[in-house]
Parts: structure tokens; C-alpha cells; sequence
């Protein structure tokens, strides 16, 4: 008989084999069994990103902190796996997440006076389903060669004077869908879509990418401003060298909207409702308004502290003082829904 | 007498667990599927005039736009590339055999992000351009994130799907007609117009629906570049309109495309009446190509391969050069991670497939047909919405499983298999096993029907007959089906982002992390990983169906199987 190369591997005999490999991998990763020194967070912070302040937690309290993270859907993972969740606690990185969550009902009231002296009124619920515990604002990269004004309000940029001027990224990315939604919260629905279909109009191109991809194009000479995130551009400008240059090119302006203050996202934490080591969730909520964790968040991820008394990275502080809008954030989170439809009705992203 | 009933029931046994494992395939699709659909059941009402007036008519021509735009550049690369390489002698002709499918091994989304680092203003193609002072050609440069961007990147990093089941008919099963052809005075096109082309179109059928299956799920891509798609807007109805139903109710849509697909898939199979001929299959002759006939092949299947492969890696490779290794540990346990994940899903995928493709060939009936099909849908449904599909199943098991370790006193177990890798598993094989299935049924219909004949005469049982007659002559099939979703799994991005246990990473899901950080540089070493790991079994697969090949040109297979029958009676009497 001619021997044939490979016969000698039968595919279902080695299928068993990888069957049986694959078995025993799936047991070694079966969840620990609940132990006391143990706290599980979901978080939409990417968990390579947020390590440290876990490690450093976790050097501070002995405690060990176990990480997942995702995208999107985190809130409803929490919902389906019920009260047998080994969720503890869920990190969001904006306001819209948090509200699904306490809209889902499987967030609990946090009673810690150590929180509520620390995070201002305006940035956690009042009821303490939810804290704040750094903020964003979304504010506009201007081309330092085309563009002289030092001042602009979200109002304007609806302006013709800007027309192809202007680089956005998706209406429907979070952080837009909140920028509208705070829009449709000051002005109503009417005055917000007249404002959205101006905006749209002065855009230079469809919208796209990232906020990075935003200060490129401005950079680039696509356009003149873009709309963006406090904390990209100063990456760019201190830890990116091959994206130096597009921050070289551009300057942060902080927008305000008309006779208010400017636009800022929350980075929100909350406890489960089924968490099972609720003592150690509410000393890792606790511990990350600590002064210690504040200043890490703020000088690892270039946001602003919440508590009051750290200082701002230098680089952000460079864009100015920070004079956040008083909207409450439950009002900009019960308009997000209006604002992606106006998005869809304006037909913003086509 | 006994013993020929004895060894009838076996062999009915045996068609029957096949039969029944098909069936319980199907019902494991199933179950993220009616779950979804049970979410799509809620009302949304308010939602659909919205739907209707302003987001379907784009999505819908965005989608269709994409689907249409990467079928016709993926069967223009990938089919193209195969007759060229299944037909003609030119230079490195057998490099490419091996090339040609490597952009496979790229998750389309990393393959997005370098295209725009490259070819936007102030990339790496602009600054060129300034410095060798040709600014002017700056303008020709493609505009990335557009439609017509997303459907180039798409159609280049996919064909491969194309040129793998092309190449596979064209280099045995047509050639000798193709010979005909030729010696009857037929120019080459013509013998590709008449011959080849007609007699590829069920494996060209099955490549294409894979194609088409992917781009239908793509998210990282198309959401990025600016294409408003059916899924993109899946996840803003989900998220922004703040509707899981109404994502449900449109993920159901998605559903009836992809049943069309799969119905186009299977019609294009049945078109095919040149039955499966017992001969052996034999390598094509292939005709020395010269002059520019040979530089224009050789640069047409160069094309793709430095646009899908050779670049992106490149531009991979200089970021991770000037880059920290970092933490090497962790990357090695994310690799271990995801080729644990991927090889479980693949084993498994492999065993459920052939059984559903067996199922069909066996029991030819309408009603199991039918209900089969549902096992193709799984590919379809979007990473996350299959995931939150699964996720309330696999939690009512658990709690199934908790309720009888409690009520025999044990201890509470938590989520025994949501919360562990075993979803991820599941979840890969519920994706994929549409793939397997696909290849098997292939394979199956190039097997005669006589075969079955002769093994039945022999009153061989059925695993034996399984193992002797129908595996060495799938075994090409199986092991394409086997590299795809390997490679598939690696790269599975959302589902294995919400299913993952606490403290898992996997390449995938950390290069995610970078990208969706806006510095997907930094994953430039974890993506280079994944390029590498799937590379080993897309070459694999290229050298085995060579050697296969020509193992089948030297061993006649009919005869084998003859041989077999006879020394099988013989030894079992």
C-alpha cells in the first residue's frame, strides 16, 4: 500500500485530542471559588489601562481586585447572570452607561458619608445609586495657524461663519450622544435640532474615526476645529511622539454653551445589587476618591479629580481653568435617547 | 442471521447519535437565537416609524452597498488569484500558493486602523510623498474612511475565503474537463467561462456566504471608517435609543439576510449536475505562461498579497519595533489564553459540523433539512447580540445546577459555566459551526453515492465506514474548515469580550483595549501574534491540499476503496 502523507493524522482522533486539551484548560479557568480578600469589577475603563490603580489598591488594603472589561453590554451581563453575579462593582467611563445601569435596577444605594463629603453634589446621584469619580470635557482642537479666537460656545459652532470647517467623530458615539443630549436639555428639542442641522452643515467631512483621527484632520488641514476629549490631546502631546505633531498644530479651546459653563463627562462607579463582597466594593469605591487615587486618575488618564484639592495634571491645566456646566447630569442622561434620534433625523452621520 | 441483525442495529445507532447530534447542534444555535427573537417580542412600537423614516433606508443601502462592493472585489482577487495559480506556470507562482491566503490571518479591524495610519494626510504615504517632493500625487491617494474604503480593506483581507475553495476545485476536480476543453481548441477565459467557473460554483457559492457572513458582522471596521451599517445600527438602537428590543427586532432583520444568503449558498450548491464522479481526481496541467502574459500574473497575484499581508504587517512590525516589549509575561498568557479558547471551539466545531453535513446525506428529509438550517444561523448573529443571546441560557443552567447542588447540600457553585471560559467555547462553536458544516457538505457532495452503497454492502458498521472510507476522503475539506475557524476564533472579537471570566485576557480583547484607546500601536506586537499563530495553520493548509493532491494523482481513490471493501469483508467475516 502507498503510504500517503498525513493519513496518519485522523482528524477525528485528533479532534478527541483537542477535545480533551481544551476540557481541562476550560476547568483550570473555572471562577475561583468567593474568597474574603477578593473585590469584582466590570468596567469600561480598559483594565490594562486601570491596572495600577488596582495594584496600588490592592498594596494599600490587601485586598485583591479581579477585572473585566468590555465595550458595551456590561450592564445587561450583569442583569442576565442575575443574583448569582460575581459582579461587585461596574466602572463606566461616561454618564450614559451609569444611567442603563441604575435604569436596569441592578445597581444598590451606597451609604458612606466619606463619599458624600468628597464628590460634589452635581456629580453623584442623589439617591447614592452612583458616584462620580473623574470627569471629562469635550472641547475643540483649533488649527493654531487658521484659527485666531480664544473663545467659542458650543452654540456657535452652528454658526455659517464655520462652514467645512468643523471635524466630529460619530453623533452617536457616547460622548457626542451626551454633548446633544446636554444641548437638548438647555435648549428643548426644537432648538437643539436647528443647532444639530447647522452643525452638520458647517462639517468638512462625514463623521469618522476617533478624536484622534479628529485633531489629525485638523492638523492635516481637513478642517479648522474639531470636537474632542481633554484628555487625547494631551496624551498625544505627552506620551505619543509619533502623534506630536497634530498636537503641535492645534490648541485646546474649553467651549461653554451660552451663559453657562463648559460640557464635561463623568467617569461613574457603583455597587451591584447582587455584589457579593459588598464591604470590600464600598472600600475600593471609597478608596478611589482617596487623594492618593484621585491624583493617579489624574495624572495617569489626564482627567480631572473630583475631590477637591488635587491638582490637575499640568498639561490640562494648560487648557485653562475649568468652569464645568451646572446641568445636572440626570438631566443630560433622560435627553440621551432624543438626542440619538435627533442625530438619526438630521441625518448627522450619513 | 443474528449477527447481521446485530450489526444493523449498530450501524442505525450510529446514524443515529450522528442524527441526533446534529439536532442538538441546531437546538444550541438555537438558543441564543430564540432568545433574541424573545427579546425582539417586546413591543418597541414607538421606536419603528423612527427606524423606518431614518435609520433603515441608510443602513439597509449602506449594508447592501458593502455586501455588494466586497463580493464583487473578493471574487475578482480570490477567484482570479486561483485559476491563475491552479492553471498557468509563472514565476513564483508556488510562493504565492502560500501568500495568497495569509491576509486571513488579519482581523479586518486592525487591517481598518493601519489603512487610515498609512494613507490619511500626515500618514506614512503623505509624508513619502513630501519628501521625495511629489506632493501634487498626494491627491490621488485613496480616502480611507469612506465606503469605498471600507469595502477595498474588507474585500482584501476576506478573499482569501474565495481563494481557498476556488483553488481547491480548480486544481482537481475540473482540471480534467478543463483538459477537454483545451485540447478541443478552448482559450483559456473560455475554459474558465464554460468549465472551471461552472464546476467551482459550489465551492465558490460556500466561500462567497462565508465573505458575505463576515462583512455582515464586522463592526470594528465599518464603524470606524464611517459606514453606517445594519449592525452599526444595531448597537446605537441598543445603546443610544437605549432599546434592547428594537436592537433585537433589527438583529432579526440581519437574521432573514443571512437566511437568504445561506438559501443562495444552497441553491448554488444544487445548481451544480455534474455529479461527483467516481474517477480519481488528478492534478490540472498547468501551461507555461511567458513574457508579459507571465510578469502581469505574477504582479496580479502580487497585488493583493503586499495590500492584504506584506504592508500591514510591515507597518505592525516597525511599531512594535520602536515600541516596549512591556509586560511579556502577561502577553504570553493572553496567547496561551486565546489559543486554548480557539483549538476548544475548533475541536468541537469539527466534530458538530460533519455530523449536521452526515445528518443531511443520511436522512435526506424536508422537515431535518429545515431544521438544520437553523444551525448556519449562528454566523450571523452579530458577536455581541449572540453573546447576550447566550448569556440567559447558560445562566438558567447554572442556576439549574445550583438548585441541585443545593438541594443535595453542597455548596452554592456561582456561575459554573457563564462565568467560566466554557461560555466563550460555546459561543465560538455556535459561530462556526456553520463553517464546519459548510466545508463537510462540500466535501460530501464531491464523495458519490455509490460509496455509501459499497460500504453498506460490506455491512461495515458505521463508525468504521466513517473512519476508513468518508474520513481520508474529506480530510482536505475538514482541514480547511479546521484553519478557518481556528483563525476565525483567534480573531473573535465581541463575543469573546463579553463572555470572558474575570482576570482573562485574550490577544484579541487586549489589542481591543489599545485600539479602542486610540493608540492601537500599542497592541502593534499582540496583533503581530495573532498574524503569526494564524499564519502556521493557513500554510499548513496550503502545503496539505498540495500534498493531497498529488497523493490522490498517484493513489487512486476509487480503488482504495474497493481495496478496502473487499479487505474489510474479508477481515470481518
Amino acid at each position: 500500500m502507498m503510504v500517503r502523507p498525513l493519513s496518519s493524522f485522523r482528524p477525528l482522533t485528533l479532534a478527541r485530542m483537542l477535545a480533551t486539551t481544551g476540557a481541562l484548560a476550560l476547568v483550570s479557568t473555572l471562577p475561583a471559588a468567593a474568597q474574603s480578600g477578593e473585590v469584582n469589577v466590570y468596567t469600561y475603563r480598559e483594565a490594562k489601562l486601570i491596572q495600577p490603580l488596582f495594584d496600588a489598591f490592592a498594596k494599600d488594603t490587601g485586598i485583591k481586585v479581579n477585572v473585566v472589561s468590555a465595550s458595551s453590554g456590561l450592564e445587561q451581563r450583569i442583569k442576565t447572570e442575575g443574583e448569582n453575579s460575581p459582579a461587585d462593582v461596574l466602572l463606566t467611563v461616561d454618564i450614559g452607561h451609569i444611567d442603563e445601569a441604575v435604569q436596569a435596577g441592578i445597581s444598590q444605594p451606597i451609604q458612606s458619608e466619606t463619599l458624600d463629603k468628597t464628590v460634589p453634589a452635581g456629580l453623584r446621584d442623589p439617591a447614592g445609586h452612583w458616584y462620580g469619580i473623574s470627569m471629562r470635557a469635550r472641547v475643540i482642537y483649533a488649527s493654531k495657524e487658521r484659527v485666531k479666537d480664544s473663545a467659542i460656545t458650543y452654540e456657535e459652532l452652528a454658526d455659517p461663519k464655520w462652514k467645512g470647517r468643523i471635524c466630529i467623530r460619530s453623533g452617536q458615539h457616547i460622548y457626542n450622544n451626551a454633548l446633544f443630549a446636554a444641548m437638548v436639555a438647555k435648549h428643548g428639542e426644537a432648538k437643539a435640532e436647528a443647532w444639530l442641522k447647522g452643525l452638520r452643515a458647517n462639517l468638512a467631512q462625514k463623521p469618522s474615526g476617533g478624536d484622534r483621527e479628529t485633531a489629525r484632520d485638523v492638523a492635516a488641514g481637513k478642517c479648522d476645529i474639531g470636537v474632542g476629549n481633554t484628555y487625547y490631546w494631551a496624551l498625544m502631546n505627552d506620551n505619543e511622539p509619533d502623534r506630536k505633531p497634530w498636537a503641535d498644530a492645534t490648541r485646546v479651546i474649553l467651549p461653554t454653551f451660552a451663559g453657562g459653563g463648559t460640557h464635561v463627562n463623568l467617569s461613574g462607579v457603583l455597587i451591584a445589587r447582587h455584589a457579593p463582597h459588598k464591604a470590600n466594593a464600598l472600600k475600593l469605591v471609597e478608596w478611589l476618591v482617596s487623594p492618593a487615587a484621585q491624583q493617579m486618575y489624574a495624572d495617569m488618564n489626564y482627567e480631572y479629580p473630583v475631590r477637591a484639592g488635587v491638582a490637575v495634571n499640568p498639561t490640562v491645566a494648560s487648557y485653562g481653568a475649568l468652569k464645568p456646566d451646572t446641568m445636572p447630569v440626570s438631566a443630560i442622561a433622560a435627553s440621551r435617547k432624543a438626542a440619538a434620534n435627533l442625530v438619526d433625523k438630521v441625518g448627522f452621520d450619513n | 442471521m443474528s449477527i447481521v441483525r446485530g450489526r444493523r442495529r449498530e450501524r442505525s445507532w450510529g446514524i443515529t447519535t450522528v442524527v441526533a447530534l446534529a439536532l442538538a447542534t441546531a437546538a444550541l444555535v438555537a438558543a441564543p437565537v430564540i432568545a433574541v427573537v424573545a427579546l425582539a417580542a417586546q413591543p418597541a412600537t414607538e421606536l419603528w416609524p423612527h427606524l423606518v423614516a431614518y435609520v433603515l433606508p441608510v443602513a439597509l443601502r449602506d449594508t447592501l452597498a458593502l455586501l455588494g462592493g466586497v463580493g464583487v472585489v473578493a471574487l475578482v482577487i480570490g477567484v482570479g488569484t486561483a485559476w491563475l495559480v491552479s492553471s498557468f506556470d509563472f514565476p513564483l507562482r508556488s510562493l504565492y500558493v502560500w501568500l495568497l491566503p495569509l491576509p486571513l490571518a488579519l482581523p479586518t479591524y486592525i487591517c481598518a486602523y493601519i489603512y487610515v495610519e498609512i494613507f490619511e494626510p500626515l500618514g506614512v504615504a503623505h509624508m513619502a510623498l513630501a519628501r521625495t517632493g511629489l506632493d501634487g500625487a498626494a491627491a490621488f491617494l485613496p480616502n480611507v474612511r469612506s465606503l469605498a474604503g471600507a469595502i477595498l480593506i474588507v474585500g482584501i483581507v476576506l478573499y482569501p475565503y474565495l481563494f481557498l475553495s476556488a483553488r481547491a476545485t480548480f486544481q482537481t476536480q475540473s482540471a480534467e474537463f478543463a483538459e477537454a476543453a483545451r485540447m478541443l481548441g478552448a482559450r483559456p477565459w473560455q475554459v474558465l467561462r464554460h468549465v472551471s467557473w461552472p464546476m467551482a460554483r459550489p465551492a465558490i457559492a460556500v466561500g462567497l456566504s462565508l465573505i458575505m457572513l463576515e462583512t455582515l458582522n464586522d463592526i470594528g471596521a465599518t464603524e470606524y471608517l464611517g459606514v453606517r451599517t445594519l449592525t452599526v445600527s444595531i448597537f446605537t438602537t441598543w445603546l443610544n435609543r437605549g432599546s434592547l428590543a428594537g436592537a433585537a427586532q433589527l438583529a432579526c432583520i440581519m437574521l432573514l439576510m443571512v437566511a437568504v444568503l445561506v438559501m443562495i449558498e444552497q441553491y448554488g450548491r444544487r445548481a451544480r449536475n455534474v455529479a461527483a464522479s467516481a474517477e480519481s481526481p488528478r492534478l490540472a496541467e498547468r501551461r507555461r505562461l511567458r513574457g508579459s502574459a507571465a510578469a502581469g500574473a505574477t504582479l496580479a497575484c502580487a497585488l493583493p498579497v503586499m495590500a492584504g499581508f506584506v504592508m500591514p504587517v510591515l507597518f505592525l512590525a516597525g511599531e512594535a519595533w520602536h515600541r516596549n516589549i512591556g509586560d511579556l509575561g502577561s502577553l504570553m498568557r493572553d496567547s496561551a489564553h486565546s489559543v486554548v479558547y480557539a483549538l476548544s471551539g475548533t475541536a468541537i466545531a469539527l466534530i458538530l459540523g460533519p455530523c449536521i453535513a452526515l445528518a443531511h446525506r443520511w436522512r435526506p428529509q424536508r422537515w431535518l433539512a429545515h431544521l438544520l438550517m437553523i444551525a448556519g444561523t449562528g454566523y450571523a448573529l452579530p458577536g455581541t447580540v449572540l453573546a447576550l443571546g447566550l448569556l440567559s441560557p447558560l445562566v438558567a443552567v447554572d442556576e439549574a445546577l445550583n438548585a441541585v447542588s443545593r438541594a443535595f447540600g453542597g455548596p452554592a457553585l456561582g456561575l459554573v459555566i457563564a462565568g467560566s471560559g466554557a461560555a466563550i467555547v460555546i459561543a465560538y462553536v455556535i459561530r462556526f459551526v456553520a463553517v464546519t458544516s459548510g466545508f463537510a457538505q462540500a466535501g460530501f457532495a464531491r464523495i458519490p453515492h455509490e460509496y455509501d452503497d459499497s460500504v453498506r454492502i460490506t455491512g461495515a458498521r458505521t463508525q468504521a465506514g466513517l473512519r476508513r472510507v468518508y474520513l481520508p476522503l474529506l480530510e482536505p475539506s475538514i482541514w480547511g474548515a479546521a484553519i478557518v475557524v481556528f483563525v476565525d476564533c483567534l480573531k473573535e472579537l465581541p463575543a469573546t469580550l463579553l463572555l470572558r471570566p474575570l482576570n482573562v485576557e485574550t490577544l484579541a480583547t487586549s489589542i481591543y483595549q489599545y485600539a479602542s484607546r486610540g493608540s492601537f500601536e500599542d497592541g502593534a506586537l499582540a496583533a503581530l501574534i495573532i498574524v503569526a499563530v494564524g499564519i502556521v495553520p493557513v500554510v499548513l493548509l496550503a502545503r496539505l491540499s498540495d500534498s493531497h493532491a498529488r497523493a490522490a494523482d498517484k493513489e487512486e481513490a476509487p480503488q482504495a476503496a474497493t481495496k478496502f471493501s473487499s479487505s474489510y469483508a474479508s477481515a470481518t467475516v
